[in-house]
């Protein structure tokens, strides 16, 4: 009789597959005592064999498994004692990807016009070369009026009649001139004023913005402003005044500031008592309209004019205006996006 | 314009207290720029107490005054003047003050050899008397040590942002008036002023009829026998509080009224005007010596107020030294004219004067306004100073007669957005001194004569929601509503090309669109710089005509913080000429040093031109233009290493071209003066991106894949050198558009082994039909055909 636990226990105490493949001959070879017991089976009568073969072929059947599953086993070890020797740190610094960043005033920019989307307006571009014409005198400020003391303007003729646009309003004049009545632009852009210290760039940008159409008020840009403003800083609740101001291309006109309040240093926008001034804006004064061919009797609408930076510096927390434009690598790093982060309004303006 | 809240009172009658006219102020557009205590430097000046006087170790005339605020701690500080003696009480400045007289900014200094700690002041030291004869001698002041010594301490000074158009604002009276309107307290009448004007005005003025003549209108009065002093302490401080330096009591007067009511006046010593007052055009080179002590060189047509020897004054804008008022002044000739804004506003533009007078007389003041001015300051001379007045006498238009306005009773709510009742217009306008007539379709409404910028009725409306409040209209919520397109496609590419770059590992700069001339050379050779008349520093003094110049003066800073390895790019203007619409939109990106530098498992390897153009191509892909249709050339612009840069056109070598690449010019680097000189680049023109005719989802053919197996091939040609690899792939992808899919070049080497002016190209070629497998013999027919056509168009041989 074949000891099967006996054998079973050797397979299973094997060291390696030498010693397996011994007993592997050793239990099932030709010499093996089942195959000596196979071949007694002829002197057995019918019935006696038939049941002894059964149950040696059992036996082999245990034994195969036993060695192949020991044989696996081995097999196993061997693979991962192999692996054990090639093993790696993967502490080690993993293999560089280059990081792009998008700058804040692209990012910003990317938000508002995401923001004036939904609400139907388009984003229309002028030049940042412009007419002296365009820039001050269609828009009701003429040669002798002391607001264009109020811009810095850099000039490129002598003559002063070719300049650096001081804002993006006189992308009104050429958007108006060059379609016709309704218009719903914004309008962002490179600005200009040679004027420079902490608070001042040589080069800013602004937004400005501007809808007519037969009927619209004050009223409307109140809202169209209160809705801007809250999805720009996604918050729910801002506090915002208007206050009278004077711009000669609007009549009314305003400026607007928000509440916010200081927390470590770093301004909250929302329901604060402070104030700060964010924008100005008003009604689209009829000289305006005449000089671009509307007719001011039919339509009538507001305009606004805001500075992204600026916009950009409240949200994000950025101190030094000049520190946009100054392409330091450790400032671009620290404030810039990733590119994959695209602000669209179903996923949310930021991250 | 600053303002003082016990002035305001002046003019208003109101128990507000000073927080709620600030908030009224700038809830009716007269903003609040800030509230300052007292006039900056003045509110330095303590009164001190001298403790203990030695003297000086190394100087016979010198004192060493060990001087007290009241509290424990003590100044030295050093003193020459005689009276300064123990226990005196006097005026002390700190270090930092100005001193007033001599405008100098005391620093802790070392006086022979002993550090004196701020200074002890004299009347005169102060600008507030004549006395130099020692400093100020308080008497029973012992209770106010430590205190400020310019009494207006405690009186706010408001700091108001006038906008141009509210000229009236410039005068304490016109604020007043406004605030009295918003409800905030009741406008005082102006003073009856009566005195006795017994003789006619001695000297003759007149306008003459000059084309373009500045002058209206011109008031004057004579007073005689007067003695010039010093201004009394009420109108000193008023005067100092508001930023102007008392110089006599006729000066100040004049400055007083102009602060009071808006009403610019000048004073002339009487005596030395040479007969009579002639205002007039200017002759050319006519030349002037006005009081900021500038001699001006005149030119033509501007007016100017003269005498039988020439010019006195410029109308509006400066008087002359010749006639200016002394203290030994006995006869003055005060003048209360209306010059037009415009011809103030060219003069002093063309001359670049600014003053108090320029300011309100280009803003336009009140025209009528001649007699108030001239009685007010009349009066206050005669108080002070004596004398008797002539009778006044205006040359010119007297007075101007107020314009009208007719409104449409519905326009308010049309512009607004809200009604407002009749009643509560004519409450607005009243208050602000307009006369109103209202009938059931419009109103009408007469302009008081102090407000030019009130033209047409939408300014009507914005008095009447200004003073009613921006607060109270009720806004309306935009409709979430879309017809048009928010981006072109110019646009949506600036957008993506933006992100597909910043993908690709570059950083995203933003800089100016001018730069140094110096570096724009070196980008725009040949062409005509576009200069900046009035640059802000002469190294950003022309528009940029290319993204690299700017980046790379920062990609140099970078480099000189320690930051060798960099990728930067800037997608903006660039300027080709200085009209508008002379620009374009250019996306340039910058790389420079190592790949992997210091890294433990690559090699570090230097950037070069297969980096920069993968960068270039891949985002042209990005951008919606099939790779097939890039044309690489190498065609190159003289700022890149002309061996290694090229340019990619579309479809063609002469098709518009889309970008450009390459190594960065070891001079250009040289002359910038780079530290890590490797450096490469790619420039994108955005406005030669073809525009698709059809949406790029639509341009998209039917989707095939081939189910039979596909093979693939391995040639190696033998070629002229100069032969272009890319225009082998294309020769060979065009043998059979339908059969070859891909030709990849895996190995290119010239030299050894290879004929002289040869070099070895391999190519993998993957052949796979959309009908049937290929057979052997399929394959080798193909194989054979790309071996003719490579051989007949390049002369290329296969190598064996």
């Amino acid at each position: 009789m074949v000891d099967l636990r006996e054998l079973i226990q050797k397979v299973s105490q094997a060291k390696d597959k030498l010693e397996l493949q011994n007993l592997k001959s050793q239990f099932l070879g030709k010499n093996s005592q089942i195959n000596q017991e196979f071949k007694k089976l002829g002197s057995l009568n019918e019935n006696d064999r038939k049941i002894r073969a059964s149950s040696l072929n059992n036996e082999k059947q245990k034994i195969t498994e036993a060695i192949n599953n020991k044989l696996k086993e081995l097999e196993n070890l061997e693979i991962n004692q192999k692996l054990q020797k090639n093993k790696v740190d993967v502490t080690l610094p993993a293999r560089e990807r280059p990081n792009g960043k998008i700058h804040p005033v692209s990012q910003v920019i990317d938000e508002i016009s995401s923001i004036f989307s939904e609400i139907g307006f388009s984003v229309a571009e002028g030049p940042d070369v412009e007419s002296e014409y365009n820039n001050f005198t269609a828009l009701n400020t003429p040669e002798d009026h002391p607001a264009r003391d109020m811009h810095d303007t850099f000039y490129l003729d002598k003559n002063k009649k070719i300049l650096l646009r001081t804002h993006t309003s006189p992308v009104q004049i050429r958007t108006m001139l060059s379609g016709k009545a309704p218009f719903k632009i914004i309008v962002p852009g490179r600005t200009y004023r040679c004027d420079s210290d902490q608070t001042h760039a040589p080069m800013f940008h602004q937004l400005e913005g501007l809808h007519i159409d037969k009927d619209i008020t004050m009223g409307h840009l109140k809202g169209c402003l209160d809705y801007f403003v809250k999805e720009f800083f996604e918050v729910k609740k801002i506090r915002m005044r208007f206050r009278p101001s004077h711009f000669p291309f609007t009549e009314p006109s305003a400026e607007v500031d928000i509440g916010y309040r200081l927390e470590n240093g770093r301004i909250i926008v929302g329901e604060g008592d402070k104030w700060l001034e964010i924008l100005g804006c008003g009604m689209v004064h009829p000289n305006v309209l005449k000089n671009a061919k509307v007719d001011p009797k039919k339509f009538q609408g507001y305009a606004f004019g805001m500075g992204i930076d600026r916009l950009a510096m409240l949200k994000y927390g950025i101190n030094d205006l000049r520190s946009f434009f100054e392409a330091d690598f450790r400032w671009l790093n620290y404030f810039g996006f990733d590119p994959l982060d695209v602000p669209t309004n179903y996923r949310g303006l930021s991250r | 314009m600053i303002i003082t809240l016990s002035w305001l009172k002046d003019h208003l009658v109101t128990n507000a207290n000073l927080e709620k006219i600030i908030d009224k102020l700038t809830s009716i557009g007269l903003e609040v720029e800030g509230i300052k205590e007292s006039q900056g430097e003045l509110s330095a000046f303590k009164i001190a107490k001298v403790l203990k006087v030695e003297k000086h170790p190394n100087a016979d005339k010198l004192k060493l005054c060990e001087v007290s605020l009241g509290n424990s701690k003590t100044f030295k500080v050093i003193c020459g003047a005689a009276n300064a003696r123990d226990g005196l009480v006097t005026v002390y400045a700190p270090p930092g003050t100005t001193i007033p007289k001599t405008k100098m900014k005391l620093k802790v200094a070392k006086i022979r050899g002993v550090e004196s700690h701020g200074m002890l002041c004299s009347g005169s030291e102060l600008n507030i008397s004549d006395d130099s004869n020692g400093i100020i001698e308080l008497k029973k002041r012992e209770k106010d040590i430590g205190k400020n010594y310019f009494k207006n301490k405690g009186e706010k000074l408001i700091d108001l942002s006038i906008t141009p158009n509210r000229p009236d604002c410039l005068g304490v009276r016109g604020i007043a008036r406004d605030l009295a309107s918003a409800g905030l307290g009741k406008f005082s009448n102006l003073k009856k002023i009566k005195f006795k004007q017994n003789f006619s005005q001695p000297i003759k003025i007149s306008i003459k009829k000059d084309k373009y003549q500045g002058c209206m209108s011109f008031g004057a009065c004579y007073i005689r026998n007067i003695k010039n002093k010093e201004s009394p302490k009420w109108l000193k401080e008023k005067i100092i509080s508001l930023g102007l330096k008392p110089i006599s009591a006729v000066v100040d007067v004049t400055n007083y009224v102009m602060l009071d009511l808006n009403r610019p006046l000048h004073a002339y010593d009487a005596d030395k005007i040479d007969k009579e007052i002639i205002v007039r055009n200017s002759k050319p080179e006519e030349s002037f010596e006005a009081l900021d002590g500038k001699k001006y060189i005149l030119k033509n047509n501007m007016c100017v107020i003269s005498d039988k020897k020439g010019a006195l004054g410029l109308g509006g804008i400066i008087g002359g030294i010749r006639s200016g008022t002394e203290f030994e002044t006995k006869n003055i000739l005060l003048e209360a004219a209306y010059f037009y804004p415009s011809s103030v506003r060219k003069t002093a533009n063309t001359l670049d004067i600014d003053t108090d007078a320029k300011y309100r007389f280009e803003r336009g003041i009140d025209p009528n306004s001649i007699k108030e001015g001239l009685q007010l300051a009349t009066e206050l001379i005669i108080k002070i100073c004596g004398g008797e007045a002539s009778k006044f006498s205006v040359v010119g238009k007297s007075t101007v007669k107020n314009r009208s306005i007719e409104i449409d009773n519905n326009k308010f709510r049309k512009v607004i957005g809200i009604p407002i009742s009749s009643n509560e217009t004519k409450k607005i306008l009243n208050s602000l001194g307009f006369k109103t007539k209202v009938s059931k379709k419009n109103f009408k409404v007469e302009i008081p004569s102090w407000r030019p910028d009130i033209k047409q009725d939408i300014d009507i409306i914005e008095e009447l929601i200004r003073i009613k409040g921006f607060d109270k209209i009720s806004l309306i919520h935009p409709e979430r509503k879309r017809s048009k397109e928010t981006l072109n496609f110019k646009q949506k590419l600036f957008h993506l090309s933006q992100r597909a770059v910043a993908s690709k590992g570059y950083l995203e700069a933003v800089t100016w669109s001018f730069t140094d001339s110096r570096v724009d050379k070196q980008f725009s050779q040949g062409k005509k710089e576009i200069e900046i008349t009035n640059p802000i520093s002469s190294d950003l003094n022309v528009l940029r005509r290319s993204i690299f110049s700017n980046l790379i003066i920062y990609l140099k800073k970078n480099q000189d913080r320690g930051y060798p390895d960099l990728s930067l790019f800037e997608i903006g203007p660039t300027f080709s000429g200085n009209k508008p619409g002379e620009q374009q939109v250019v996306l340039g990106a910058l790389k420079s040093g190592v790949s992997n530098r210091k890294s433990w498992d690559s090699k570090a390897r230097n950037i070069d031109v297969f980096d920069v153009k993968a960068d270039a191509i891949k985002t042209l892909v990005e951008l919606g233009i099939n790779e097939y249709d890039l044309y690489v050339s190498n065609n190159t612009h003289d700022y890149y290493n002309p061996g290694r840069s090229g340019s990619v056109n579309f479809k063609s070598p002469n098709g518009p071209k889309l970008a450009s690449f390459g190594e960065i010019h070891p001079g250009v680097v040289s002359n910038v003066d780079l530290k890590e000189g490797n450096v490469c680049g790619f420039e994108i023109f955005l406005k030669n991106l073809p525009e698709p005719e059809k949406k790029y989802r639509l341009t998209k053919r039917n989707y095939f894949v081939s189910e039979f197996q596909k093979s693939e091939r391995d040639f190696a040609f033998v070629i002229d050198k100069n032969y272009k690899a890319g225009d082998i792939q294309k020769i060979i992808s065009d043998v059979d558009n339908s059969l070859i899919k891909k030709v990849l070049i895996f190995d290119v080497f010239e030299g050894e082994n290879m004929p002289e002016g040869k070099k070895s190209i391999a190519v993998n070629v993957t052949i796979q039909s959309m009908e049937k497998t290929l057979s052997e013999k399929d394959l080798n027919e193909v194989s054979q055909k790309i071996i003719n056509i490579v051989k007949t168009k390049t002369g290329g041989t296969i190598r064996s």
